[in-house]
């Protein structure tokens, strides 16, 4: 069934968008990541305009989001105090985000730079994802315990701060750098950033893993409301009827995901997903590497 | 005096024998884009009305084009920089058409002069205005748009696809694409014989979103903050929605 975007100005293929949305929720329920990653370059590919298809997965990531968190309400695995002081870096980083995606765009290379940090990002969290899961498996096929955690190194920093949920006490200065940093990729690249905010959680923080992924969720629904707002406000860009077929598969795709989740071991499915996200990375790294087949591309309006 | 009166028939003749009037049909004056809009087909018929028999010599010819609105074009080339291909130089074209068919009934060189083409912007490149140049090789660039929307479909050359019956009754459809954009839609008719305009035609079509479409637009265009509120409160309620649904789902 195809179905005109009013919005994106394209007729789409309604069952199309649908599947995108199932799968990048089953990926996100099995992995419990949000996916706006994998979305954002899917949407490319099936002819979404780059500007409507990052500013319309961040609407989709807060619906995700919202599901996923009540989950973590319930058991309590929530730090609202760390989410907040993520939240404060992350609106900060998202209005940047905002602004530097317009000045690309209005320079022609905002195509290059969502491209480059999907690039260099995905490529980075892969890698380091992939060779973290190998050596578990290799520890757990050797029937070793499991190393503890190092302590990290940030705790000579001025004003610090307890946080009673994550059994922390440090300065508040590096959440607030984290939530920064989240807050530009979610604006710039479309995603929520969980994919960057749980392991910087984890080995820069150091906070416990129970807590890590309802924090992260608490915060990005925050940050990718906001990004969804400026990228609507600034560029009206944002594509109710696109995000709500995304949503809708997405939904049912993340409760597949969850249960074929649970069937498989943790390490097998970390290493599956850096496999993936090695390969998306490296997928858009030869399109800015070969020759494009069509050098000159179009886009609507002027420049100033 | 019988002189000023051969004179006078020396004046009208040729437009006597040029006395061929293009007479014309849509099958419809307005297309509604609504959300399950799926491209359209649009009919264009006519017949040439004339006082006398058709004149001899060549044949006569049809061209129809039917032109979206025009509107200011990017149009950016990549280069290799680093090892990356970027974009570079870029030039704006202040006016192209969004959408633009044309549907002749024979070869658009045998049946249409340069000069003629050139004065009634027929073709595609006439109908391309590029101004304000930062580049040299401008026409590499309006030669790319030009490849690049009938490689999309939306500009589109019929040769041939103009039926004509007995020199009187011509028709042609153009299929129009799923991504229409909004706007008065142009269509010209033009009777040419041996490449001379004979007689034009030209009409309007409006094409414009309706419903929620359109109300959907122009919410986001004019109410952006509300718009983006609006899509927040649908995206929250979903999440609630299917977590609710999952826990009934689970009892």
């Amino acid at each position: 069934m195809q179905l005109f975007l009013p919005i994106a100005e394209v007729a789409v293929n309604a069952f199309l968008i649908l599947g995108i949305g199932g799968l990048v929720g089953m990926l996100s329920g099995m992995f419990g990541v949000g996916g706006g990653f994998l979305i954002t370059p899917l949407l490319f590919m099936v002819g979404i305009p780059p500007p409507v298809a990052v500013a319309t997965s961040t609407n989709q990531i807060v619906a995700s989001s919202v599901s996923a968190l009540f989950a973590h309400i319930r058991r309590k695995t929530v730090d609202y105090r760390m989410g907040l002081i993520l939240l404060a870096g992350g609106l900060f980083g998202s209005t940047v985000g905002v602004v530097l995606f317009n000045w690309m765009k209005s320079l022609g290379q905002v195509d290059l730079l969502i491209e480059l940090c999907y690039v260099f990002l995905l490529g980075i969290v892969g890698l380091m994802m992939l060779v973290e899961s190998l050596r578990a498996l290799r520890r757990h096929r050797a029937g070793a315990p499991p190393q503890r955690r190092r302590r990290s190194r940030i705790h000579g920093l001025p004003l610090k701060m307890r946080f009673r949920i994550s059994g922390l006490y440090i300065s508040v200065f590096p959440p607030l750098l984290v939530g920064v940093a989240v807050g530009v990729l979610s604006a710039v690249m479309g995603v929520g950033g969980g994919f960057i905010m749980v392991p910087a959680m984890i080995y820069l923080l150091g906070m416990p893993t129970r807590v890590v992924i309802g924090t992260s969720l608490f915060q990005i629904i925050f940050t990718t409301a906001y990004t969804t707002m400026l990228h609507a406000v600034t560029n009206h860009t944002v594509d109710m009827v696109l995000a709500l077929l995304l949503i809708l598969g997405g939904v049912v795709g993340a409760q597949v995901g969850a249960i074929l989740g649970q069937k498989l071991r943790a390490e097998q499915l970390r290493i599956l997903l850096a496999l993936l996200v090695i390969a998306v990375s490296l997928q858009i790294a030869t399109g800015l590497v070969l020759r494009p087949g069509e050098l000159f591309s179009l886009e609507p309006g002027v420049p100033l | 005096m019988r002189g000023l009166l051969a004179l006078v028939a020396l004046l009208l003749w040729p437009l006597a024998a040029a006395a061929e009037e293009v007479v014309m049909g849509l099958s419809a004056d307005n297309v509604a884009i609504t959300t399950t809009f799926d491209g359209e087909s649009l009919l264009v018929f006519g017949a040439v009305k004339r006082d006398a028999p058709p004149p001899e010599g060549a044949p006569l010819e049809v061209i129809v084009t039917l032109s979206g609105p025009l509107t200011p074009v990017t149009v950016r080339e990549k280069e290799r920089i680093l090892g990356l291909w970027v974009n570079r130089d870029w030039i704006r074209v202040s006016a192209a058409p969004s959408f633009y068919a044309i549907a002749t009934t024979g070869p658009l060189g045998d049946i249409l002069t340069d000069t003629e083409d050139l004065r009634q912007s027929v073709t595609i490149p006439r109908a391309i205005r590029a101004i304000g140049q930062t580049v040299e090789n401008v026409d590499e660039f309006v030669d790319a748009l030009i490849r690049i929307r009938m490689e999309s479909g939306v500009y589109r050359v019929m040769e041939g696809a103009v039926e004509l019956d007995q020199e009187t009754l011509f028709r042609t459809s153009f299929d129009l694409p799923a991504n229409l954009i909004e706007g008065i839609y142009h269509a010209r008719i033009f009777l040419t014989r041996g490449g001379r305009l004979v007689d034009r035609f030209d009409t309007t079509i409006s094409v414009e979103k309706v419903g929620l479409e359109r109300w959907l637009f122009n919410l986001a265009q004019h109410q952006a903050f509300l718009y983006g509120l609006l899509s927040l409160v649908l995206a929250v309620a979903a999440g609630w929605a299917a977590n609710a649904a999952a826990q009934a789902l689970k009892r």
